[in-house]
């Protein structure tokens, strides 16, 4: 089951590793997103996209707020 | 959308997986740093003047004042241990009440703004209302700074000689 995470929470993560990935659609993330953040938009996200990912390290997911 | 993508990575046999609850619209208002083409856009959080005054809310006036007007300022932001804002003071309180506590001296809830909020953007709501200075606080109510319009306009007037330098380029 995905944890749910608070700001200072993603910071220590990212330190020790972790990857971030925004779902939003490209155009969004290409506005804005967090440093060192890839983009899967949610709609592309499937087993061949998210072959970008390491297993071996957590994996943080955002969009823009609490959706 | 963000836990949703959350579990399809755990279907997809992701085991470690997280989801930042608040999103990339809680980050920016922490006044965090961000990528992209909006990462350029002057924002009130890179202009906000960290060294404003602060002071407890059981601090006596007479006491804040004397600080306040030593380091050069005239107001002073009244906030808990964890730098939440409950309060301001302006020249009149400072100078009025000597013994009373802050906290029965300052006008209770300013108005803030967020980090995120563009330099442009402030400017335009500071000329309409008046304003000459405008806190800034993180989406937890801590204060992050003060932002006065002498500084946005100075920095207002360097995006645009930037944009007219670039326009001449690219002529």
């Amino acid at each position: 089951m995905p944890t749910p995470i608070d700001r200072e929470q993603v910071r220590q993560l990212v330190a020790r590793g972790a990857q971030l990935v925004e779902v939003l659609p490209a155009d969004e993330y290409e506005e804005e997103h967090l440093p060192g953040a890839i983009n899967i938009p949610l709609k592309e996200l499937d087993a061949a996209s998210a072959a970008r990912l390491r297993r071996d390290a957590p994996v943080i997911t955002y969009c823009s707020d609490h959706q | 959308m963000g836990p949703r993508a959350a579990w399809r990575l755990e279907s997809l046999g992701f085991s470690n997986v997280f989801w930042y609850r608040a999103g990339k619209a809680d980050w920016g208002a922490a006044g965090l740093p961000v990528a992209g083409r909006a990462a350029h856009v002057p924002t009130l959080g890179h202009h906000a003047r960290r060294d404003v005054p602060t002071c407890r809310p059981d601090e006596p006036v007479s006491a804040v004042s004397g600080r306040v007007r030593a380091a050069g300022w005239n107001t002073c932001f009244v906030v808990t241990a964890d730098r939440v804002v409950l309060g301001r003071l302006h020249d009149t309180e400072l100078d009025g009440r000597g013994d009373v506590p802050a906290r029965d001296a300052m006008r209770n809830g300013p108005s803030t703004w967020r980090p995120n909020v563009t330099v442009d953007e402030m400017l335009d709501r500071m000329r309409e209302e008046g304003l000459t200075t405008a806190p800034v606080t993180d989406s937890e109510g801590r204060l992050v700074g003060l932002a006065l319009i002498e500084d946005l306009e100075a920095a207002h007037a360097v995006g645009d000689r930037g944009a007219s330098r670039g326009g001449e380029g690219a002529g």
